[in-house]
């Protein structure tokens, strides 16, 4: 089961659940299943078009995703991949 | 570098960097010769200042519009109660010169924009970015990349944060990425909530806030390595850390100018006619409940926000609106408030679309106002 880390941002659509794991040959069936699990996470990850939003990077161990195979990027069953979502607290 | 000198006291100061032999004199000559902007001094702000000026970083200039108030004090230690309403680039100036009065600073109590960011990040070497908005990050990031200045970014939120070096050129004379290679684009409004909106634990700006200032200091002195091409992310409540590869994106297009970053970010412009509703002030409300008539106060925030404060409205959080939408009048005025306006702005637009309602005011400014001009003894959060 490949492990996925949910960032802050992001948990409450997980019931808090800081890390899912899924079974999956790459990362959109990763990604698909989490959605699949928590609908309401779907929208903030994917847009209409069932893209990647531009603002979220996908990571698989430290590597982002759009330096390997993006989308079809292989993911084995010790995988673990990160949802980097962009904030932009400091000073508020 | 050896033009720069100390003094007997600067030299008694600085001997806990000055005997590690990696630093040493010429360390501090370095830290000593450099200028360094910090843009904000709330969370992130405050221990990186604090720890630079300690640090002995020669001239440190510190950029901000806002003052201090209460609810900054959980975090901004830079802060105490007696600076509360006074500007907070002059409070954070005197506290530092009292930590140490051989760094030159720089005041700015000014918003950084796209028509002065230029000219203030020109007189600096490094820039230290501890915003809180998604278009003062992408405008400090567009004017470092067209100065060619490093730009140490930290960011945080509830538990979380993130830390990066962007735009750094090494010793080869190659630049790594910056903001824009890690994030094209900024979230629409609305999508990730601002601390102010969200929450921060603390503590978190004074972990990720102490990580920016040592990525400075290696900036400037050359020790180590710097997180050029790479993403610290911290976890508090898993303790879980892990640095990521951060790549040039070649698709980026090349920054050449500075643009309307409200704009950019879905903030202003078209967009804020699109969130045009019916408005009441907080005023108009208290009228309409001193002349007793018949109206609905519906409150969208979430059920821990109601504790802090509440005007005793029907607490329907902005996430179900839909699924109560049987609990909301439709025959007589009803008043949406939240705690600054936006979530209940978005909840009558939903509500106007999908259900054809035509009977909502927004309460301007929310409970925020409601608390800073007809209740004062409302806390404000």
């Amino acid at each position: 089961m490949a492990r996925i880390i949910i960032p802050t941002p992001l948990r409450k659509f997980t019931n808090n659940q800081s890390t899912i794991e899924v079974e999956a040959i790459d990362i959109r069936e990763s990604i698909d299943a989490l959605s699949s699990l928590y609908p309401d996470l779907k929208k903030q990850l994917l847009d209409d078009t069932g893209e990647i939003r531009k603002f979220v990077r996908i990571y698989l161990g430290d590597e982002d995703i759009k330096v390997l195979n993006n989308e079809r990027t292989p993911v084995t069953d010790d995988a673990v991949i990160s949802i980097v979502p962009a904030i932009a607290g400091g000073l508020a | 570098m050896t033009s720069i000198k100390f003094s007997k006291e600067e030299l008694e100061r600085y001997s806990r960097h000055l005997i590690i032999p990696e630093f040493n004199i010429e360390g501090q000559r370095r830290l000593k010769g450099a200028k360094v902007l910090v843009v904000g001094s709330g969370g992130l702000g405050s221990p990186v200042l604090l720890y630079l000026t300690a640090a002995g970083v020669g001239t440190i200039g510190i950029i901000d519009f806002d003052v201090v108030d209460e609810t900054n004090l959980q975090r901004q230690v830079l802060f105490t109660v007696d600076d509360i309403g006074k500007p907070k680039s002059t409070s954070a100036i005197n506290r530092l010169k009292g930590l140490n009065p051989h760094v030159r600073f720089i005041e700015h109590n000014t918003r950084l924009t796209s028509d002065n960011a230029l000219e203030i990040l020109s007189e600096y070497d490094i820039v230290a970015d501890g915003t809180d908005n998604f278009p003062t990050r992408y405008l400090v990031n567009d004017a470092s990349v067209i100065l060619q200045k490093p730009n140490v970014y930290a960011s945080i939120f509830r538990f979380e944060g993130q830390v990066s070096v962007f735009n750094y050129t090494d010793k080869d004379g190659n630049t790594g990425p910056n903001y824009r290679d890690l994030f094209p684009t900024p979230p629409p409004p609305g999508l990730v909530p601002s601390c102010a909106e969200g929450g921060v634990l603390g503590v978190l700006p004074g972990i990720i806030g102490s990580l920016q200032a040592n990525e400075v200091i290696k900036v400037i002195t050359g020790i180590g390595e710097p997180l050029n091409g790479r993403l610290f992310l911290f976890d508090a409540l898993t303790f879980e850390t892990r640095t990521l590869k951060v790549h040039k994106d070649p698709e980026q297009p090349q920054i050449v100018k500075l643009i309307d970053y409200e704009i950019f970010c879905g903030l202003g412009g078209q967009d804020e006619e699109a969130v045009d509703v019916k408005e009441v002030t907080v005023q108009e409300l208290e009228n309409l409940k001193d002349r007793g008539s018949d109206f609905q106060l519906i409150d969208v925030r979430e059920p821990y926000e109601y504790e802090i404060a509440n005007l005793s409205g029907t607490l329907i959080p902005l996430a179900e609106i839909e699924q109560h939408v049987d609990q909301i009048a439709s025959d007589k005025q009803v008043v949406v408030h939240c705690r600054s306006g936006v979530r209940s702005a978005q909840a009558i637009q939903t509500l106007e679309k999908s259900f054809g309602f035509t009977n909502l005011y927004n309460l301007k400014g929310g409970i925020l106002a409601y608390a800073e001009e007809i209740d004062n003894s409302l806390a404000k959060y």
